[in-house]
């Protein structure tokens, strides 16, 4: 089967092209994400309790199920307590890193998000929403790539990036997506030894147009890209300090990416740890770890691109939320609606999205879960088209809008 | 065009004086760039039914004749294989029960990650209270290890090869819950013992194995009206969970198109109710509780399975799946991907199924029929598949004359998962793709060529990579000597123009090759550089 990635690859001139010229070529790409806009996706791993990311306090029926595990109602002026966003929602206090951004409308939240399938599984539940067609399994590309496919060509190899060891799912699909685990790592590894690059190098430039050889031509175009803006060098900008961790790697990366005007349009990165079946904690504790990381890394993501954020928009996602009792282990077992961010952009930021359906046990889904109230292709479609100018109908086949849109953008 | 080959006996005839094994490496001139066609069919078997030739296989080969070596690869059992039996001794883990592993790696206290967490405890103290060694991570860990020692090591090859295809097949993920105690009996039981036995028993093995119940949640399957008697989940509803109904017929039998309906997974799922974990974290054993199952009729893709057949019900849907002619179709598919290439023929489809339905699932016979085909022989076929991660990872330590201890297996383990495939970690039940599209990307031909560079320079200290032995004979002060006989041995002279020239042209780089010291031209060719250029080449990249 010719997929047309390979096709590209074998035959496209854009790949001859590369070889030939890449001093121009760079040029282009600059030109070509000067007015561009970058989406980056965060997938939260394991599903993460929406309940305690964006607390609903003025909810009667939140603290009944959590005697262990509940937080604490927002007090002004008291310290390590939930941080009031509206009245009605607080943030978790590991959060607060996040909360400038809320305070100056960058940042918004949709509650009550999630899957319109039933399944409690992992698996099943992350492959639904990285591919955008939940309870359908054999769609073979991911709906970031659809969304990146839709989009005018970009002569750049740096179109869609994944960081991490392979590439997500969301990613697949015939877009040349670059999957890497770190910026300073991709590359031959042969210390002050340039000859076995250059051998390696050679040995993919010639020979005959196949998936391989093209895919070795692109590799060796990003490479020297990469050296060439030396963005493994360009350090944080405004005092901005990442956390240690998966996330705060990888959206510093990102970061230099961005600033190194490579020509990303659509980049991706992974945080784990959200499966929180025993010992979750409540203002302090596991979850509150991963939070703080959590809004740590976001916040300097945003300090460190400084005015680049207006072309840019963070999503955050996960696969479902969480019960809204705690289990025997003072822990959340599976459910199913949670809470999603959107940062940075034309955002416009200050306010929780999505209708709340309350938490009184004739209100949850199948008697445990937060109900969704807000399908997650409808918040997709709404970032791609709004800030990507994707157009909405192929990044999400079968999905027929059966509520307005959130207006989420200005 | 075809290369056609006849039938295989000919190889024999064609191998000539068919003498003892040579155990040497590959004359250069022995397989010249036009390889004669009874060469280049021992080539392309070892490359497809092994995890790559070792030096000396090509030989040994043969010497056997290619029909002769598939006969005894189908058989392994007859085949010797006690250096790898020695070499997986130390790992202890392969081959405890259940029981035992759940006994000797208990389970995190949750109260320890607590104290962590609320910063009572340091990491220091929780690794003296817990230590690595007891923790259950160990048990995926040795079985990591033993998988990369078989396929570097073992003599059994094309068992090893169809470990890899039914394990991926019926796949479990090694990291969710209970598996990770499961995992390693899983393979023992449900797996090996019928990779080249017939396709009904693989069915009923997985079906029942704890490590299937578990990963596809059929453990908690029930009648829709059970209420939990007893337990941490007392007086809960559990329900009927239609996770493994589904993939049973999705992915183990019919196929995604293979002609049923939601309807027949809601059938399936009430069928299989009650099969289950006995004491999931203390036995782990297979127990049918009939208290749990639906005791109803069922319709499954219009047979008729009357009401009270118990326990029988499951091994009922399941002759009725494995003898459906979607399930020959679609199996036939798969492995005609795996053998013959990314866009399977039709023909050969059309006769593995009916090799299939004839035989009743025996798949030694299928294969036969897959080795046996013009199409496998055929010019289409040759080279036409990427390698795995997995699969290149082991081929290049068996390229160049290596073994490894169960130390050296785990760092090769890593390096499969750094390009793309950690080993007993593919999360959804489809196992790993088996498409060059989904391996070939970016960070992931990088990782290969890094992995060939640290290969080849030693930096893999618990696996022996003898270069010196591998280039013994030929003449270390002519780097095109060296150079003609690593692509003779690594790629067996498959390598085409382009990458010869590449090569060639590298030989004049100085640190490529050295000067000596004394002024009388190239003393010594960095072999290990070239080597590594071999392994990370395109050539290599394909079986």
């Amino acid at each position: 089967m010719t997929t047309r990635r390979t096709f590209l690859k074998a035959g496209g001139c854009a790949l001859v092209a590369y070889a030939a010229a890449p001093r121009f070529l760079l040029r282009t790409a600059r030109a070509a994400q000067a007015n561009g806009k970058v989406l980056v996706a965060v997938f939260q791993r394991g599903a993460v309790d929406g309940l305690s990311m964006v607390m609903p306090h003025g909810e009667a029926g939140y603290a009944a199920g959590r005697p262990s595990i509940g937080l604490q109602p927002p007090k002004r002026d008291e310290a390590d307590r939930a941080i009031d966003l509206d009245g009605f929602f607080a943030f978790h206090p590991a959060l607060a890193p996040l909360v400038p951004l809320w305070e100056n409308r960058a940042l918004a939240v949709i509650h009550a998000c999630g899957s319109p399938d039933t399944t409690r599984s992992h698996f099943d539940a992350q492959d639904y929403m990285e591919t955008g067609t939940p309870g359908v399994k054999s769609t073979s590309d991911g709906w970031l790539a659809r969304a990146v496919k839709t989009r005018p060509a970009n002569p750049t190899p740096f179109r869609a990036v994944a960081m991490g060891p392979a590439l997500p799912r969301t990613l697949q699909g015939d877009v040349g997506a670059i999957s890497m685990q770190s910026i300073e790592r991709f590359d031959v590894r042969a210390g002050s030894d340039g000859s076995v690059r250059r051998g390696f190098e050679s040995l993919y430039e010639q020979g005959v147009r196949d998936l391989l050889h093209g895919t070795g031509r692109e590799t060796f175009e990003a490479v020297k890209m990469l050296r060439s803006v030396n963005a493994s060098h360009i350090p944080p900008a405004n005092g901005a300090d990442y956390p240690r961790g998966q996330l705060g790697e990888a959206l510093r990366q990102i970061a230099q990416l961005i600033k190194a005007s490579v020509g990303l349009e659509v980049a991706f990165a992974d945080m784990q740890g959200w499966d929180t079946h025993v010992g979750q904690g409540a203002e302090r504790g596991q979850l509150a770890l991963r939070f703080r990381e959590f809004g740590g890394a976001l916040a300097a993501f945003a300090l460190d691109l400084g005015s680049k954020m207006a072309d840019v928009v963070v999503i955050t996602m996960s696969e479902f939320g969480r019960t809204v009792a705690e289990n025997g282990n003072r822990g959340t077992d599976h459910g199913h609606a949670t809470a999603m961010l959107v940062l940075g952009g034309g955002v416009r930021g200050g306010r929780v999205y999505g209708r709340w359906p309350g938490l009184a046990r004739h209100q949850l889904f199948e008697g445990r879960d937060l109900a969704v109230t807000t399908d997650f292709r409808t918040l997709f479609s709404e970032v791609a088209t709004r800030h990507l100018g994707a157009p909405a109908a192929p990044l999400f086949p079968g999905f027929r809008a059966t509520q307005s849109s959130l207006g989420l953008f200005a | 065009m075809l290369l056609v080959l006849g039938a295989l006996a000919g190889c024999s005839a064609a191998a000539g004086g068919a003498g003892p094994a040579q155990p040497r490496v590959v004359d250069p001139s022995a397989v010249s760039a036009a390889q004669p066609a009874a060469d280049r069919q021992i080539l392309h078997a070892l490359n497809r039914l092994t995890y790559g030739p070792r030096p000396g296989d090509f030989e040994r080969v043969r010497a056997i004749g290619l029909s002769a070596w598939i006969d005894r690869q189908l058989r392994p059992q007859m085949i010797d294989d006690s250096a790898t039996e020695r070499a997986l001794a130390e790992l202890t883990t392969l081959r405890m029960p259940i029981a035992e592993l759940l006994r000797e790696f208990p389970r995190p206290d949750p109260k320890l990650r607590e104290k962590i967490a609320r910063g009572e405890m340091t990491r220091q103290e929780m690794q003296e209270r817990y230590p690595m060694e007891k923790r259950p991570f160990r048990i995926a860990a040795e079985l990591q290890a033993a998988k990369v020692i078989r396929a570097v090591m073992s003599e059994r090859q094309l068992e090893e090869v169809m470990v890899d295809f039914w394990f991926n097949h019926f796949n479990v993920f090694a990291g969710k819950g209970d598996v990770r105690w499961y995992v390693s009996a899983y393979e023992r039981e449900a797996i090996r013992p019928h990779a080249l036995g017939t396709f009904p028993d693989l069915v009923r093995a997985t079906a029942r194995h704890p490590a299937m119940l578990f990963y596809l949640d059929n453990w908690l399957s029930a009648r829709p009206d059970f209420i939990v008697p007893a337990g941490p989940n007392r007086g809960r509803n559990a329900g009927l969970n239609e996770n493994y109904a589904r993939e049973l017929m999705e992915l183990h039998t019919l196929g995604v198109d293979g002609g049923y309906t939601q309807r027949d997974v809601t059938e399936v799922a009430r069928a299989f109710t009650g099969w289950t974990i006995d004491r999931p974290q203390i036995d782990g054993r297979f127990v049918f509780r009939p208290l749990m199952h639906d005791g109803g009729e069922k319709v499954v893709v219009g047979h008729r399975i009357p009401a009270g057949g118990g326990q029988g019900d499951g091994e009922r849907v399941i002759e009725i799946l494995t003898r459906h002619p979607s399930t020959a179709r679609f199996l036939a598919t798969k492995l005609v991907r795996r053998f013959v290439s990314d866009t399977p023929p039709p023909a050969l489809i059309a006769r593995v199924a009916a090799t299939y339905a004839g035989t009743g699932g025996d798949i030694p016979a299928m294969l036969r029929v897959i080795f046996e085909s013009r199409e496998f022989s055929g010019e289409d076929a040759y080279r036409a598949k990427i390698k795995k991660p997995f699969e290149f990872v082991a081929s290049a330590v068996r390229a160049l004359g290596g073994s490894t201890d169960a130390e050296g297996g785990s760092a090769l383990a890593r390096a499969s998962a750094e390009i793309g495939e950690p080993l007993y970690l593919a999360q959804p039940p489809t196992g790993y793709a088996d498409r060059a599209d989904v391996w070939v990307n970016a960070g992931a031909l990088l990782a290969r060529m890094n992995f060939a560079l640290a290969l080849a320079s030693g930096r893999y200290p618990h696996v022996t990579v003898e270069l010196p032995a591998l280039v013994a004979g030929t003449d270390s002060r002519s780097p095109a000597a060296v150079l003609d006989h690593l692509l003779a041995t690594i790629v067996a002279n498959e390598a085409g123009p382009e990458t010869r020239g590449v090569l060639a042209a590298q030989l004049t780089d100085p640190q490529i090759t050295r000067l000596s010291t004394d002024d009388r031209g190239p003393a010594n060719t960095d072999v290990a550089k070239l080597a590594a250029l071999v392994i990370g080449s395109p050539e290599f990249q394909r079986r």
